[in-house]
């Protein structure tokens, strides 16, 4: 097994949880110095879902790690790692009526700062689960895997994953969802019922272009000061919603490829936002070998490669859909991880950027958290 | 009756550090008898089962060198039969 490192944070560090096809590393990084790299944990475990808690004021760290042979689970840390609970019973698992096995866990979110004991996970099948009590137990949400159009809703080339959940910052009932290959989804009960919602998103692979339901939507974000406001990466398709996400605008102005994965909003700003294109379906590597994050300060109508500091020769990069992450300082930080295992960082919004670690195993996701 | 239980070591954390679990009890078939090891090592059940109660697809259940895979957790036992559980050659 490998020698795992840990790290020390502090008040005012910024905490960068890296999921990879290997296991998680946690980064500590301050002000002027390199980045302490802790980990890795869970080795040989895919970890695509990773959160952390702050809201009980010590942070708390959740990981979905999977092992391909012995399946998912949740854990949970409150020492920046160096512990991790291992429970003995698969906390996330579909009743056995539903016929379904867990495939993966796709995402963690705690929920809001009214429901202390609250959190959401998604996962593969597309399904979502939600705690009230703290991550203790898991129960399927209902309302959403009983949908009519469900058995509908094919799987994309990561499986049939639910890898986004919004909770609504201010209407406490409403939670929007996004499922590679079923679209969006909506609940205003807290999750009773649900319904699309994809107005003017394309589908470019089914005959109907603008279904229903039914798009590949890789990532989706809303801005917590305006929630009305909310951008999308599509698979192919780049949009802005102004109505909480009931129709979306194509936004695609000036980018090499409206195809991409990674998208993250300003933790203020709601007119800015980053991608990181990428070349094809095919593809899916950055245009011409240049590793370019774009950004837009107006809320989409143009948008400006950011390339200070990163390789424009030979960059042959993927940046995955939880792998774009900012956090909250003033100016933001923003940073990204590779499938070649490079972790990028950001302290001025995307002005500049330096590598944080590179030689990790295919970063999948990076979650960044501005310590207090 | 005993059965032995050879636990991999990727597991071992949920078999109290042992590499091998006997369990004493009648069990007619190999699902009975793992279940008498989930009452001693309840932490292994989830790591070898799905929800389905399957055999997880990369984890091989060998009863006395023959894979259980194909005739099913039904498969009948002899007394003393050691049963190994370990992760199938797969990866990336």
């Amino acid at each position: 097994m490998p020698n795992i490192r840990h790290v020390d944070p502090r008040g005012g560090d910024v905490l960068l949880m890296v999921g990879t096809m290997k296991g998680a590393f946690v980064l500590c990084g301050r002000e002027g110095g390199a980045w302490d790299v802790g980990g890795p944990y869970f080795p040989g475990h895919a970890v695509y879902a990773l959160a952390c808690d702050t809201r009980r004021g010590q942070p708390r760290l959740w990981a979905g790690p999977n092992s391909m042979h012995w399946g998912g689970l949740l854990r949970r840390s409150d020492d920046f790692g160096r512990t991790w609970t291992d429970p003995e019973e698969a906390n996330v698992k579909f009743p056995e009526a539903t016929g379904a096995t867990l495939k993966q866990i796709w995402q963690i979110v705690p929920g809001r700062s009214s429901e202390p004991e609250t959190l959401y996970c998604g996962v593969e099948p597309a399904a979502v689960f939600v705690s009230r009590d703290g991550g203790d137990t898991w129960r399927l949400n209902d309302g959403l895997w009983s949908h009519p159009q469900r058995p509908r809703w094919e799987p994309g080339g990561g499986g049939l994953c639910l890898h986004t959940l919004l909770l609504d910052p201010q209407d406490p009932g409403r939670i929007r969802v996004a499922i590679s290959t079923g679209g969006m989804y909506v609940t205003e009960d807290g999750g009773e019922s649900w319904r699309p919602s994809n107005t003017g998103v394309r589908a470019d692979f089914l005959p109907d272009k603008y279904p229903e339901f039914g798009q590949c939507v890789h990532k989706v974000v809303q801005s917590r000061q305006q929630p009305d406001r909310m951008f999308l990466q599509n698979h192919w398709g780049l949009y802005r919603s102004d109505d909480r996400g009931e129709t979306w605008q194509d936004i695609a102005n000036g980018v090499p490829s409206d195809f991409g994965f990674g998208l993250a909003i300003h933790p203020r700003q709601a007119d800015c936002a980053w991608i990181v294109p990428l070349e094809s379906d095919e593809f899916r590597c950055t245009p011409e070998g240049r590793l370019r994050v774009y950004r837009t300060r107006d809320a989409g109508a143009s948008w400006e490669p950011l390339t200070n500091g990163l390789p424009q020769e030979g960059a042959y990069e993927t940046v995955l859909r939880d792998a774009l992450a900012a956090d909250t300082r003033d100016p933001a930080g923003v940073y990204f991880g590779t499938r070649s295992g490079k972790v990028f960082v950001s302290r001025d919004e995307g002005d500049s950027w330096s590598p944080a670690v590179d030689g990790l195993p295919p970063v999948i996701a990076v979650k960044a958290v501005a310590l207090a | 009756m005993p059965f032995v239980f050879v636990i991999p070591g990727a597991l071992q954390a949920h078999s109290g550090g042992r590499s091998e679990v006997r369990v004493d009890g009648d069990a007619a078939t190999v699902d009975a008898a793992l279940t008498l090891l989930w009452r001693e090592c309840p932490g292994l059940r989830d790591r070898v089962l799905t929800e389905r109660h399957e055999i997880r697809p990369h984890v091989n259940v060998f009863v006395d060198g023959t894979n259980v895979r194909a005739a099913g957790l039904a498969a009948p036992l002899r007394n003393h039969a050691e049963i190994i559980i370990v992760p199938a050659v797969s990866g990336g």
